[in-house]
């Protein structure tokens, strides 16, 4: 029992991530709505990159940006000192390039909405069993 | 790193996100998911990510709301679930 | 659908929890993550680059590949949503609305003989929208005064993301995201007049070509595709400053590419690729 108490207060964040992910993915499979499934879509992505930014993270550490006097002298650079800067750089790309997915998904939403007059997905397979 | 406030946004941002997949109005999901993210974005600066603390904070929080509000503005906001 | 659907998320849920509890602690500063190749980039970059930021070191420098192929798959969305979205027509047939300047009213104009458009002289009169004509004096001037000191500080984003949080990515975002806000504040037609599609989709194709001429450059010069080094030999300051103003310039084409797109995947979207009236 302490185990197992101990495993959730030491790894609270990953289980965050983990209700994050099932929400995105519940909401991907089973909400009706194409806009609903488009934000539940969003929702599983910045699930993952919580995941990554949570590995990087370290006790005693600070942002990874390097102290230095004027003229670029510094003292010896200990890594444990600073937070694992490497999941940042990949999650960074991936926030933009989310927005980009983001605005064709919403785009090929608004096109269905234009053919069919509706955004249930229900809807939309109804019209096209019955022409 | 101070817990507590982790634990607080923590909270904020899974019922941020319950909400913005259990409204029933697009606008409303629209705005939850701002709310969504920048709650996300406190959370990365937290945890000292500050470069994606602030990419989130334009992108996510800003841009992406506006994507989603002019696509529920030229679409419905009805929504049956 | 719904009870599928929540049984995959409890599965997939399980199999998450089940693989998390072999993780090390959170915030454990032994963690693998945290030693293998990171202490190398921390230890090394500030000598090697000169740029203290190591997020922006990393990102532009040592995985320039990466980014430069991100902002090609953001370049590639935005024409994208073009192709999808805009059409030929400039607006569906029907009666229009014009403001007149001095007096504020409203004229609702309708097509003329054979469907001929009639315009009234933009002197006087300013078209407005025909669905939703917000014109709110206060939010119309607090924006128009706020605009220039948002693009000043995405330009010190740019500029500055060397030293402090920041870079390319987020300025180009900040930016973009002024010419949105006199979108919304004004109206299309407004943030059309201050930069038009064509200014939106050259400078999204003008920053991927930033980038890659970059790499370009250094490949003419002698060293390899991305290897900064090789512009010491048009720059001052020796080689490790010269990867320096490589990242900048990069940062800058990045910035470029990215402003682009938001603003053009945002006017096809506010107009539904007509870009007369909208949102």
């Amino acid at each position: 029992m302490e185990d197992i108490l101990r495993l959730i207060i030491e790894k609270y964040n990953y289980w965050i991530y983990i209700t994050l992910m099932m929400i995105g993915l519940y909401a991907i499979i089973a909400k009706n709505n194409l806009v609903k499934k488009i934000v539940g879509m969003n929702i599983l992505q910045t699930a993952v990159i919580l995941f990554f930014v949570s590995i990087g993270v370290k006790r005693g550490a600070t942002v990874p940006i390097i102290e230095h006097a004027h003229d670029g002298a510094h003292h010896a650079i200990r890594a444990a000192e600073y937070i694992n800067p490497l999941p940042h750089v990949l999650m960074l790309t991936a926030i933009v390039v989310s927005v980009a997915t983001l605005g064709v998904a919403l785009v090929i939403a608004i096109k269905t909405y234009q053919r069919f007059l509706t955004l249930e997905e229900d809807e939309i397979l109804k019209q096209i069993r019955e022409p | 790193m101070i817990w507590q406030l982790d634990l607080l946004i923590l909270t904020l941002v899974v019922i941020c996100g319950i909400g913005a997949i259990m409204v029933r109005d697009l606008l409303g999901a629209a705005i939850l998911f701002g709310a969504y993210s920048f709650m996300m974005c406190l959370l990365w600066a937290i945890m000292g990510a500050v470069d994606v603390a602030f990419t989130e904070a334009s992108v996510g929080a800003g841009v992406s709301t506006v994507f989603f509000v002019s696509a529920v503005y030229h679409t419905t906001r009805r929504t049956k679930d | 659908m719904k009870i599928l659907g929540l049984v995959i998320v409890a599965l997939v849920g399980s199999v998450l929890i089940y693989a998390t509890v072999d993780f090390p602690p959170f915030a454990d500063p032994e963690s693998p993550a945290s030693l293998h190749v990171s202490p190398r980039y921390i230890e090394k970059s500030l000598d090697e680059t000169a740029v203290p930021n190591v997020v922006t070191a990393v990102l532009a420098d040592y995985r320039s590949f990466d980014t430069m192929f991100e902002t090609t798959v953001i370049f590639a969305a935005g024409v994208a949503c073009f192709l999808l979205l805009r059409i030929p027509r400039r607006r569906p047939p029907g009666p229009r609305h014009f403001r007149h300047r001095l007096t504020g009213l409203t004229f609702r104009v309708k097509d003329g003989e054979n469907g001929k458009e009639i315009f009234l002289p933009l002197r006087e009169f300013e078209p407005v929208d025909s669905v939703w004509t917000p014109h709110d004096f206060i939010i119309e001037k607090v924006c128009r005064y706020m605009i220039p000191f948002i693009q000043l500080f995405g330009l010190y984003v740019i500029a500055h993301g060397h030293h402090s949080p920041g870079g390319g990515f987020q300025g180009g975002v900040i930016l973009g995201a002024a010419i949105i806000l006199l979108s919304v504040s004004h109206n299309l037609r407004t943030a059309l007049k201050r930069m038009r599609e064509k200014t939106g989709a050259l400078c999204s194709a003008l920053g991927v070509f930033i980038f890659a001429g970059t790499g370009a450059l250094c490949l003419a010069l002698g060293y390899n595709y991305l290897d900064y080094r090789a512009l010491a030999a048009l720059l001052p300051g020796g080689p490790i400053m010269a990867r320096s103003h490589g990242m900048l310039l990069v940062e800058i084409g990045v910035g470029v590419a990215v402003m682009g797109t938001m603003v053009w995947i945002f006017k096809n979207l506010a107009s539904l690729g007509r870009y007369d009236e909208g949102l």
